[in-house]
């Protein structure tokens, strides 16, 4: 094996499949109303908070988990799953930085976000949720100054109580579908931001998502509130351990943008997506969803989907304030057995709304993916306008690349285009660039960049990098 | 209903001498429809419009029986003028009149099956319900080499002599080796709120050309649905234009199977609708080998409470490598309470292919509108113009000129 081969086979492998050994502590195996008051317990939870989950709870016994996806999966038993789990180290929550357990901190710098150094040299402010329980966030001081709430969700719920219970809940209610109301009774963590008005954050504010103990589900719940005239960039990116069962992730995040805020949200997806064979990964079932409640709010997802066995979820915008703006940019790469559903909604509701959906999907190997969206404008929406864009790249004719979009137009002073292709690389490009002197991957890699290349340009620069890194290691393989 | 349903099933077998092993496949096509009932919205094909709720809020309760062993009388005045024509005449429920008279009789073959429901391997409510009720099934063969002269025309019509309140109509086509046959569907309804269920189900051996056409164009109260399955040999061609604008309700179903090479399948459609109409058009394109192409496009334009939703869906199996498929559908909204749904899906397994859909919706364009005025056009006819070229694309598709100028002139549309 020459050492090309060898760096290829290195890549092939998921280099975040480590895990990390650190004494958990688990909530008691199951769902049921004990193992809610437990997780409300150990996070010295009010009572209302409670009482939110409860309401969740006894919605979800009515709730039937939905089939109506492409990708299907054999059965989750939701006795089965440990609802909650965190280092043990956390019990008593760290003041700062220097207390964290050692581990912690050799495991988030392997992922590549030493916490130390983020806080001192990037400028970027970091949340990262380990499991369960977020661990640490950097860069509060700077925040502070500028009134910038960035903290984890339980303290959020200790510190502004009076925030999370406004708006906790009003983007995605409890009385929403089976996995956002599963969430909603047994979230642990997440993060909590909220830019007070007039306020620019001054830094990208980010998360790292880490599922490390086995069986364990993780169940985050974001809350992002603009208050007027605010704006901010957050910035999300998930991995986990090499495990041979499925893990499931259902989160929920829900973004408020008020009056003339904007929130960009970026997201880079890279649990574990199974071997080869297509064992084992993440269940990726997560709701996303934001609302443009004031006028000329405006909402941006961004996401670069590499990872997860399967991915099954639609971030959506719902455009309530006049002249409010959603937009959406997504490359979705599955290879080998990965399966991905994925799409977004936007839903029209105010005057003078835009929105505009850029989706690229990539399959190779053996997976299957399904770009399924909705435009849904209201008779009441005037003079609004979509513009939909979903292209597909298939390699190889053992995967499937398919486009369900529902449009519904109710308005007729509205305008809604929807354009979709699929096809491959062809041969064409492929020998101009060999001719160059590429190898064939490397001109792959060039290929689908460039195909991806709207999609990369809308994220923040740190992050574009690594997505282009990832995209192209995603597919290693998969040509020839 | 379903009393009803039982009722009325009992008396038109008794009325009909057919025999025993009929009578009981059509009565497990009936258990089979009582078990599923009418399709409804949570029904994913059934989502834009719901069929169960149409029918209860138009007709309310349905009655099936007819006396199928009377013959009705057939009014001349529906027929066509200035084109020559076969006729199948489908009055009430019954068939009429099979006529041939301007073709070698020796070329076509006309057959009456009995026991020979057609079944698909696909799941529709309103297939079985047609099944069970239809009272006779006949098979038309067009023999190798034939093209048919003329058009054939079926002629759908309703009187008042109706005893019921739903008709179907089953009919079984064969277009052998080389054979080509153009085919129209003329509605013309003289009675109101009528659930009408038509089925054809067509197998084209290679190299043969079908062409149908149906037109739905006079405004008329009565619900329909007609599904078209369509199985495509090597090299033949299908062709459907469907002009879907006088029912109150009206969905189209094609589905079609491309299972021989370099076999082609053309879908066009118009909607113009009016107060309260809901029509629909739903395809699905099978591309199962390779080298198969397939075009669709379908438009609309909406009226004040109109509604119209195209669903279009392109499978390409993973032995279907080069493979072709466009989907394009465009909607003009002319009144604040029209309605567009679209659902345009593609399902792909295979890489070397070209597919693409579009779908675009909105009002007339202003900058047009202004455009023609400022050229002497007064608003109306400014908008009548841009409607009329709108249109005059997809009618312009129509690949028999005769046909063409005949639908131009139903349409009222000018070059």
């Amino acid at each position: 094996m020459d050492t090309r081969e060898k760096d290829i086979e290195k890549l092939k492998d998921y280099k975040y499949g480590f895990t990390t050994d650190i004494e958990n502590i688990k909530a008691p195996k199951g769902l049921n109303e004990d193992v809610i008051k437990f997780i409300s317990n150990i996070k010295k939870e009010p009572q209302w908070m409670l009482e939110f989950r409860l309401k969740a709870y006894e919605r979800l016994k009515l709730l039937k988990e939905p089939n109506w996806q492409k990708p299907k999966y054999p059965k989750i038993d939701y006795q089965d799953l440990y609802y909650y789990s965190a280092p043990k180290s956390m019990k008593d929550k760290p003041k700062s930085l220097d207390e964290l357990d050692p581990k912690l901190l050799e495991t988030y710098k392997k992922l590549g976000i030493p916490l130390q150094e983020q806080a001192r040299l990037n400028g970027i402010a970091v949340d990262a949720v380990f499991d369960s329980v977020s661990v640490a966030t950097t860069f509060k001081g700077e925040l502070t100054k500028h009134g910038i709430i960035f903290c984890s969700m339980s303290e959020a719920i200790q510190k502004h109580p009076e925030l999370v219970k406004k708006y906790l809940g009003t983007v995605i209610p409890v009385t929403d579908h089976f996995f956002a109301t599963l969430n909603s009774a047994v979230f642990t963590d997440g993060s909590f931001v909220y830019i007070p008005k007039g306020v620019k954050c001054p830094m990208e504010l980010s998360t790292y998502f880490r599922i490390n103990a086995s069986q364990t589900g993780q169940f985050e719940r974001t809350l992002i509130i603009a208050d007027e005239g605010s704006y901010v960039s957050y910035l999300e990116g998930c991995t986990a351990p090499m495990r041979d069962e499925n893990q499931l992730h259902a989160a929920n995040v829900e973004l408020i943008a008020l009056d003339d805020a904007e929130i960009k949200y970026s997201t880079v997806q890279n649990w574990y997506p199974g071997d080869e064979n297509g064992k084992g990964g993440i269940y990726n079932f997560v709701t996303k969803r934001g609302l443009c409640k004031g006028k000329n709010s405006k909402i941006s997802w961004t996401q670069v989907e590499t990872g997860s066995a399967i991915t099954w979820k639609y971030p959506s915008c719902i455009l309530k304030g006049d002249n409010s703006i959603g937009e959406f940019y997504s490359i979705a790469i599955t290879n080998n057995h990965q399966k991905a559903d994925t799409g977004t909604k936007m839903i029209h509701l105010g005057k003078n709304t835009k929105s505009k959906i850029i989706s690229k999907g990539i399959s190779a190997g053996f997976s299957d993916m399904t770009y399924r969206g909705l435009v849904d404008i209201n008779s009441k929406a005037k003079n609004s306008s979509n513009y939909t864009q979903c292209d597909s790249l298939l390699m190889g004719n053992k995967c499937g690349a398919h486009t369900v979009p529902y449009i519904k137009n109710k308005n007729f002073d509205s305008n809604i285009a929807h354009e979709a292709t699929t096809s491959k690389i062809s041969e064409d490009q492929l020998h101009y660039c060999q001719q160059r002197g590429l190898n064939p991957e490397e001109a792959v890699g060039l290929i689908v960049n460039g195909f991806c290349k709207e999609v990369l340009q809308q994220l923040p620069m740190e992050f574009a990098v690594e997505a282009q890194k990832l995209v192209g290691i995603s597919l290693e393989g998969s040509v020839g | 209903m379903n009393e009803q349903l039982q009722l009325d099933f009992d008396k038109i077998i008794k009325t009909l001498k057919i025999p025993e092993k009929e009578i009981q496949l059509k009565k497990s096509f009936l258990k089979k429809f009582i078990e599923n009932g009418f399709p409804n919205r949570k029904q994913e094909d059934w989502k834009f419009l719901d069929i169960s709720q149409i029918i209860k809020k138009n007709i309310g309760e349905l009655t099936f029986f007819n006396d199928y062993s009377l013959p009705n009388k057939i009014d001349p005045s529906i027929f066509v003028d200035g084109l020559e024509h076969n006729k199948i005449i489908f009055i009430n429920g019954r068939i009429e009149k099979i006529d041939f008279s301007y073709e070698d009789q020796s070329q076509i073959e006309i057959n009456d099956e009995i026991g020979k429901n057609i079944k698909f391997d696909y799941e529709n409510s309103l297939i079985d319900l047609n099944n069970a009720f239809t009272n006779k099934v006949y098979k038309i063969l067009i023999k190798k080499n034939y093209s048919l002269k003329k058009p054939l025309i079926i002629y759908h019509s309703t009187n008042n002599k109706i005893n019921s309140k739903n008709v179907n109509l089953s009919l079984n086509f064969e277009l052998e080796e080389n054979s080509c046959l153009r085919l129209i569907d003329y509605f013309s309804d003289n009675t109101d709120k009528n659930f009408v269920n038509i089925l054809y189900n067509f197998n084209l051996k290679k190299y043969s050309i079908l062409k149908n056409y149906k037109l739905d164009k006079f405004r008329n109260n009565n619900l329909k649905y007609s599904f078209n399955n369509i199985e495509q040999d090597d090299n033949s061609i299908s062709e459907t234009f469907i002009l879907s604008a006088g029912s109150d309700y009206f969905k189209n179903e094609v589905n079609c199977n491309l299972n021989g090479e370099y076999s082609s399948a053309f879908i066009n459609g118009v909607f113009s609708l009016k107060e309260n109409q809901q029509h629909e058009i739903r395809s699905t394109i099978n591309h199962l080998v390779e080298n198969t192409k397939s075009y669709q496009l379908i438009k609309s334009v909406l009226g004040k409470n109109s509604k119209s939703a195209y669903q279009g869906r392109i499978f390409v199996d993973s032995k279907a490598q080069k493979t072709d498929g466009y989907q394009l559908s465009k909607a003009i909204l002319l009144d604040e309470t029209s309605e567009f749904n679209a659902k345009p899906e593609l399902e792909i397994y295979a890489d070397d292919v070209k597919c693409s859909h579009g779908s675009a919706s909105g009002s007339l364009n202003e900058n047009s509108i202004f455009y023609l005025m400022s050229r002497g056009l007064n608003y109306q006819q400014s908008k009548e113009l841009l409607i009329n070229g709108f249109l005059l694309d997809v009618v312009e598709k129509i690949t028999d000129s005769e046909i063409r100028n005949l639908v131009k002139n139903i349409i009222g549309l000018k070059e």
